[in-house]
């Protein structure tokens, strides 16, 4: 297969470059077969979502499937808001997703720094907990959490009186803040802040400044890189979070995108309805990725440095 | 330190060692209390949600404890392991199922990861477009990709038709999901479309660590293109291998979302996998004991294949 090859200063002569003009035509052949593949589900949704059933099933047997032709229109859509407020789910994962991403941005490289630059008693046992759960897939404790939140104190309001009750299912707070602290952006931080100069700490310490001013004033300045890494990595997850809300939310109106979806399914929906809905939820994060692609493509690269 | 504090105090008689021990402990109290204070927030939210639910995990697998019970929840001792393995054929088909599933999908999602990287890797005109289409399916949710190609697989769907128009009607497609042969391997092959482009940019980002020189000293040696990868970029590929297969195997074996949304565990339970059976168990039916057995016993797989690949990858040296 193709190699990287990177152009020399030495003369190639001639069989050399044709060579490496054939493997070039195999290469692009190669990487358009496999875009072809990656992306055709997503222009078929996409262009499925325009059309009635009657012509999706028909136009299936040719390319016309891939081709917005024939019956378009955005009845489809208009039908999805009709029968599900699909508005409120998009509102409950704009809302979870964002806390969730900004919360865990404060939370964790606070976190982060004080590992990284602070001595402290309790460093030593907080960094093992830490490395610790790396690898811990949420899967593993989903259970037993959903029994821990069924048990958690929570305030109620009851006529605008504040009272005790236990249970978060169907909260907010229950998709929200057991997902703010992040073993793995507590990591990432704490890397990171590492390759700062301890030198900026010291000048700073010297003219008067607490250590909360050095990590506002200096280093979260200097971390940009970090913080975007981290953001991406946390809000991909949160919004197509699909478990956790299965389980802990029953109430339509707390819904987030993925499990109202699921919930819309079995409505037994027509097809250009589902997938009216799901190129719905897909199109916000794939504006967001197309808009930030270099970002995302570093981040994913910085998550594979701790292998 | 010493010296920069006499030049910010000048007006001060130099700082006498005993005074300077002073000060400095004083800012070692502050340090430890501002290290405490500013750690706090994410520690003690990882303490009550990652650790109280792993120490619970342990916990309720000894019980028969019930998400909803007037009851409190008994000590059962090792009863809901033995059930596990002894009384529950469908929890045995899980595991089964699961490991079915990561046989196939962590060498050929790793492999086909590591081709798509070496052809995006090279200074060709486009590569980085190629590069965002392969990432797509990896920012699509696997609950819309799940339904997406539920479509794709009905009796009459795409799939079906792009076999019988590429073979002029020879071969009959299958009700992929609805067969107890086929519908493990249809979900097989949309789990790796949709994540491989992730374990590309891995790949990718291990393969810009090589330095050039060593293709071209290769290149000076008469090397061809198969005895360059062979010789320069896998063994520097070793530490992102090591990491792509565990992060495939781990996320291989807590399969639960296509499970979900396409086809319950069935048919006939041909694709139900240990998490799904857990959630069944111990969230639907609501016997948490049994489902925290299901999840510890799972965690435990994880931990061990973890620590296995990692040993048996590094001993290849």
């Amino acid at each position: 297969m193709a190699t990287i090859t990177a152009p020399s200063s030495r003369q190639l002569d001639r069989t050399e470059r044709q060579q490496r003009r054939r493997r070039n035509v195999w290469s692009y052949l190669a990487m358009a077969l496999f875009a072809v593949i990656f992306l055709f589900p997503m222009v078929f949704m996409f262009i499925s979502s325009l059309k009635p059933d009657a012509q999706i099933l028909s136009d299936v047997r040719s390319l016309n499937a891939f081709l917005p032709v024939g019956d378009l229109s955005l009845d489809n859509y208009r039908d999805v808001f009709d029968r599900v407020p699909v508005a409120r789910f998009m509102i409950n994962s704009v809302l979870i997703t964002t806390l969730i991403v900004v919360l865990g941005l404060v939370v964790n490289s606070m976190c982060g720094f004080a590992l990284s630059r602070l001595e402290w008693k309790g460093r030593g046992a907080v960094l093992a907990v830490v490395i610790a759960t790396l690898i811990v897939p949420f899967e593993t404790i989903a259970i037993p959490m959903v029994y821990w939140v069924s048990k958690l104190p929570t305030l109620v309001f009851e006529g605008g009186v504040p009272k005790y009750d236990f249970g978060w299912l169907n909260t907010y707070q229950v998709q929200i803040i057991p997902f703010i602290a992040n073993a793995f952006s507590i990591f990432l931080f704490t890397q990171y802040f590492s390759t700062i100069p301890k030198s900026l700490d010291e000048a700073a310490r010297i003219d008067g400044a607490g250590w909360f001013t050095i990590y506002r004033k200096i280093v979260v300045p200097l971390a940009g890189p970090a913080f975007a890494t981290v953001a991406i990595l946390t809000f991909l997850p949160a919004w197509n979070s699909y478990l956790w809300p299965l389980m802990v939310v029953q109430e339509e109106n707390l819904r987030p995108v993925m499990v109202g979806m699921q919930y819309f399914f079995q409505l037994n929906p027509a097809w250009g309805e589902v997938m009216a809905y799901t190129t719905l939820i897909t199109l916000p994060v794939l504006i967001v990725f197309l808009s930030f692609q270099r970002a995302f493509v570093s981040s994913v690269a910085a998550s594979g440095v701790k292998g | 330190m010493a010296s920069s504090t006499t030049s910010v105090a000048p007006a001060r008689p130099p700082a006498t060692p005993d005074l300077a021990r002073r000060r400095s402990s004083a800012g070692a109290r502050g340090e430890r209390r501002s290290g405490l204070a500013m750690a706090a927030p994410a520690a003690i939210l990882l303490g009550l949600f990652l650790i109280v639910p792993v120490l619970l995990a342990f916990g309720l697998s000894f019980t028969n404890a019930r998400l909803i019970s007037p009851n409190p929840p008994r000590f059962v001792g090792l009863d809901n392991f033995i059930r596990a393995f002894t009384q529950d054929p469908v929890f045995l088909r899980s595991v089964l199922n699961t490991f079915l599933f990561a046989i196939v999908v962590v060498p050929v999602q790793a492999g086909l990861g590591l081709l798509l990287a070496v052809l995006v890797n090279q200074k060709l005109r486009g590569v980085t477009f190629f590069r965002i289409v392969y990432f797509i399916p990896v920012v699509t949710s696997i609950v819309v990709v799940s339904i997406l190609w539920k479509f794709m697989y009905q009796p009459t769907g795409l799939i079906n038709s792009f076999i019988d128009t590429m073979t002029f009607g020879v071969l009959q497609g299958a009700d992929w999901l609805n067969n107890p042969r086929t519908a493990l391997p249809a979900i097989i092959v949309l789990s790796i479309w949709q994540a491989v482009g992730f374990h590309m940019l891995i790949w990718l980002s291990g393969l810009q660590t090589i330095p050039g020189e060593l293709y071209e000293a290769a290149r000076m040696d008469g090397a061809d293109a198969w005895a360059q990868f062979k010789n320069v970029t896998w063994p520097g590929l070793r530490s992102t291998m090591i990491f792509v297969l565990v992060t495939i195997t781990i996320s291989a074996l807590g399969l639960f979302v296509q499970i979900d949304v396409m086809t319950q565990g069935g048919p006939q339970n041909s694709t139900t996998t240990i998490v799904y059976h857990a959630v069944r168990k111990g969230y639907r039916e609501q016997e948490t004991g049994y489902g925290a057995a299901i999840s510890l016993i799972f965690f435990v797989l994880v931990l061990v294949i973890a620590l296995v690949q990692r040993f048996v990858t590094r001993e290849k040296d």
